[in-house]
């Protein structure tokens, strides 16, 4: 009665018994092995490959973000870089311009100083002179009445003489 | 040819007095014991989960990436990525059983114990059933009653009775491709060791076509596995997919 042939009506070969058990048992088993896989390798697995792309995803997009970041900051270094430049430069024409601007102002100063030196001397030089002059024409006014008082002795009061020694002297001195 | 037919050990239910369900305990045997493989490869592969995976996660992983390659061939992954786990549990269960039958089979008491569990009909048929079944309840699912059925009168209407055999012819090939390869393989391999290998001669030259065989039967097996998953996939797509 067994399976003794090869022929498709095997199953049936079993006779009036329904064969439903093989049937049921095969279903039963490929429901409970499809939950179990679901359950302990397609869950997690997914769930691990689901982190690994999440975690591609993240680095791609912090490698990018840090590629820009990276050019920016070359870029700000660059324009740094030439501000600090300028400014150097404008700091040194400013120090030459200083520089130009205080030795006129010395060289100026020192001119002035100079000639204000020179003005004073030279003030000096004519008073003293004058006084000198004044002095010596006192004395010699003086010295002349006495010698005129010597030589005409009476003659001429010694009014007279002074202003007449004095007409001299002031012809004299010219 | 006794030597090829063994007897299936048989247990006989009785159900509540109205049928006798009948178990071929070989079967049951061997189904649990392939499913039990599955689950074992299933659990040391995601045992040790990794960002970067190693060993038997990759393995896994490729299963499973293989599985997905087959579905997007035939259709959306928005449609069909609910069956992923389906794929992976038919394609990985039809391939170990596959294999199971091939190192050896094991008689006890004239009844054939040790055997590919695919290498019975009833089971094969079982699985195909499962999935025709399956195809028509998503069908249903998910593009609605109306235009499941309409699908049945495309493209003319007189093709109705042919689209009604299509499905009974679909789901005896899907189960009877699959039982046959197998069967065939084990037939050819216990004809080579029983029958050849009686004499010390025969056994000598039984060991060249025998590993020649077992070679090609494992091809077989792997392919039966993907051929089996594929149609699965292309009549879920048939069923499920808008633009077929």
């Amino acid at each position: 009665m067994l399976t003794n042939s090869l022929v498709l009506g095997a199953a049936e070969a079993h006779g009036s018994n329904f064969n439903g058990g093989d049937i049921a048992f095969q279903l039963i088993m490929f429901l409970i092995l499809m939950a179990l896989l679901k359950k302990f390798a397609w869950g997690p697995l997914m769930g691990i490959m689901k982190q690994r792309e999440d975690h591609i995803a993240n680095e791609i997009n912090s490698a990018e973000q840090s590629r820009t970041e990276a050019h920016q900051l070359v870029e700000e270094q660059r324009n740094l870089l030439k501000e600090a430049r300028t400014e150097a430069q404008g700091l040194i024409e400013n120090a030459k311009k200083q520089g130009d601007l205080q030795r006129e102002e010395i060289i100026a100063l020192a001119r002035t100083e100079a000639e204000r030196l020179k003005e004073s001397a030279k003030l000096e030089i004519d008073q003293q002179k004058e006084k000198a002059v004044a002095a010596i024409r006192e004395q010699v006014a003086s010295l002349s009445v006495l010698i005129a008082s010597k030589v005409i002795e009476k003659e001429l009061s010694v009014e007279d003489q002074e202003k007449l020694i004095n007409e001299y002297i002031q012809e004299g001195g010219r | 040819m006794n030597t090829v037919h063994h007897g299936a050990p048989l247990y006989h239910l009785d159900f509540f007095g109205i049928t006798t369900i009948t178990f071929n305990l070989a079967n049951v045997l061997m189904i649990t014991i392939a499913s039990a493989i599955v689950f074992l490869i299933a659990v040391i592969s995601t045992r040790r989960l990794a960002m970067k995976p190693t060993g038997m996660q990759n393995f896994f992983e490729w299963v499973m990436d293989f599985v997905k390659n087959i579905i997007n061939s035939t259709m959306d992954w928005k449609d069909g990525g609910r069956f992923h786990i389906l794929g992976i549990t038919i394609i990985m269960y039809v391939f170990v059983s596959n294999m199971l039958g091939l190192p050896f089979s094991i008689t006890y008491k004239g009844d054939l114990w040790w055997k590919s569990p695919t290498a019975d009909p009833v089971v094969t048929l079982t699985l195909a059933t499962l999935v025709v079944a399956l195809s028509h309840y998503y069908g249903v699912k998910l593009k609605g009653f109306s235009s499941y059925g309409k699908e049945f009168f495309k493209p003319f209407w007189f093709m109705f009775p042919i689209k009604i055999i299509e499905e009974f012819a679909n789901t005896l090939t899907l189960g009877l491709r699959l039982y046959g390869n197998i069967y065939a393989g084990e037939i050819l391999l216990t004809l080579l060791s029983g029958t050849l290998a009686s004499t010390v001669g025969g056994a000598f030259a039984a060991i060249v076509p025998m590993l020649a065989w077992q070679g090609f039967s494992v091809f077989v097996g792997a392919i039966q596995a993907f051929i089996f998953c594929m149609l699965t996939m292309v009549y879920l797509s048939h069923k499920v997919s808008s633009d077929h």
